[in-house]
């Protein structure tokens, strides 16, 4: 995998909802509006998970959606992160437990950031987008210290 | 034939790399300045006027998806086929007073056959990549091409008539002889109005041929997930970006060409390397002006067409005003 360090200013967005209620979903959209305006650090959200860097996941998964999320995650290109965003998409919330879930998103597909609330403030999604970069430039130092070529 | 030898080819070949560079990266620097003049007039800050030049460097680490029933070497080389046919269009443009590198070559009809050439490229990308999003959208971009021909020919055809009915010695369809020969000094008042119909026709193709809203139906983002370039990833995707980045700046140099050919240097007595200097960085303040109001304001300012409506624009009002355009040259040469 390789990684640069343009990656982290030009992070692309594709928006996956596994069966959210939609609260979490407008609070995203909130970010893209002028008051947030993610786009001013260069978050693009865009229509097709083969264009983005980033899977921005609400929701619990639900049975039917666990292999749709596994396709998603196969389709979009290395290098990539995956952010959730809100407390279903951690532990399921109030449908923890429930008889058609199939449990929180890390037990479909691996997870780099968590962002919690029900539904987190725009500011929060804004922060953990931020946590991606941090943990991208960590990863790309871990990269560039154990390449061969040095 | 014309005589060419050994050096003058190199000459060319070199001239050609520097070109397609500066191109590249002007048309980079003008997405850049389209993105932060959308964001300020949505009253937002906006990406950094580098934006375009991050993303374009990020696609080309990331990974190249060919999907299952694609067809791989259409899939792959149609980017490449697309980026260096709006490419060669920068070739034969004049540049201010700097005249094109392949002046004599070709002249304008070259260039309406070379326009095409990006959308075919597309088209094909699209039904290769074997996917019914990309499907749908290289239908749409079929009917696009084929309603907004009409009224981009019309335009170029007028001009050329009309030059040629005033200089019936010389080559009416070379792009030096209309960009030395601005229409507004050769019409009367008729004919005045006549341009100006036309300038509106080309103002409203140049949105259509770029795939800008309102007119992007083939690239949809909301219904068709990005219509001809959903299954495109990567390196392929970084090249379609420099590709519609290049004919931007193509299809907004045809329209100062054709109708803004006006030079600073001769107001201010200059010559030499001076005079080309002021002409260029005046030539780029045009270039931003057109873009602005072509691309960057429409864009704000409206929302999407349906196809049925962006052809029935195209063929009945739009093509009706460029003909209009014609009539109206037409009489006042014959008044």
């Amino acid at each position: 995998m390789k990684l640069n360090k343009y990656f982290e200013r030009s992070l692309w967005v594709f928006h996956l909802n596994t069966g959210s209620c939609n609260g979490c979903d407008i609070e995203i959209v909130a970010g893209l509006t002028p008051r947030y305006d993610l786009e001013r650090f260069g978050i693009k959200l865009v229509g097709s998970p083969k264009h983005a860097d980033v899977l921005l996941v609400t929701g619990p998964v639900t049975s039917k959606m666990a292999d749709r999320v596994k396709r998603v995650y196969a389709q979009t290109p290395d290098p990539k992160a995956v952010i959730v965003v809100g407390t279903c998409g951690i532990s399921g919330g109030v449908f923890y437990n429930s008889y058609n879930l199939s449990g929180s998103i890390d037990k479909v597909i691996p997870v780099d950031v968590y962002v919690p609330g029900c539904p987190p403030r725009p500011e929060a999604i804004i922060n953990g987008v931020l946590q991606a970069w941090i943990k991208l430039e960590k990863l790309r130092k871990t990269l560039k210290d154990n390449s061969p070529a040095k | 034939m014309m005589e060419v030898s050994l050096l003058e080819i190199i000459g060319r070949i070199i001239g050609a790399i520097i070109i397609a560079f500066i191109g590249i990266v002007v048309g980079l620097f003008y997405k850049g300045l389209d993105r932060k003049l959308a964001a300020k007039m949505q009253a937002r800050l906006g990406p950094p006027l580098r934006q375009p030049f991050l993303d374009f460097f990020k696609l080309m680490i990331k990974e190249n998806i060919v999907p299952e029933n694609a067809v791989p070497w259409i899939f792959n080389g149609v980017p490449v086929l697309t980026l260096v046919s709006a490419l060669t269009i920068l070739f034969y443009l004049p540049v201010g007073s700097i005249p094109p590198l392949l002046s004599g070559y070709g002249d304008v009809i070259l260039i309406i056959y070379l326009l095409t050439l990006p959308a075919i490229g597309m088209v094909i990308g699209g039904f290769a990549s074997g996917s019914p999003y990309a499907n749908v959208g290289a239908q749409r971009e079929m009917v696009m091409m084929m309603s907004y021909e009409l009224p981009l020919v019309t335009t170029v055809i007028s001009i050329g008539w009309k030059l040629s009915q005033v200089y019936p010695q010389i080559n009416v369809f070379s792009l030096e002889v209309i960009n030395n020969h601005p229409i507004w000094g050769l019409v009367g008042p008729l004919g005045f109005v006549g341009a100006i119909f036309l300038l509106l026709t080309l103002a409203v193709v140049t949105p259509g041929e770029l795939s800008k809203i309102p007119f992007d139906v083939p690239e949809a983002e909301t219904e068709l997930a990005g219509g001809l370039l959903v299954e495109y990833s990567g390196r392929n995707l970084a090249l379609f970006s420099l590709a519609d980045a290049t004919k931007t700046i193509v299809m907004a140099s045809l329209t100062i060409v054709l109708f803004f050919p006006y030079n600073i240097s001769p107001l201010f007595h200059l010559s030499g390397f001076l005079a080309i200097a002021l002409d260029t960085l005046f030539f780029l303040v045009k270039l931003f002006l057109v873009i602005f109001i072509e691309v960057t304001f429409i864009r704000v300012a409206v929302a999407r067409f349906k196809i049925d409506q962006v052809s029935f624009a195209y063929w009945v009002p739009i093509s009706l005003m460029g003909l209009l355009g014609l009539v109206l040259i037409f009489l006042d040469h014959i008044i």
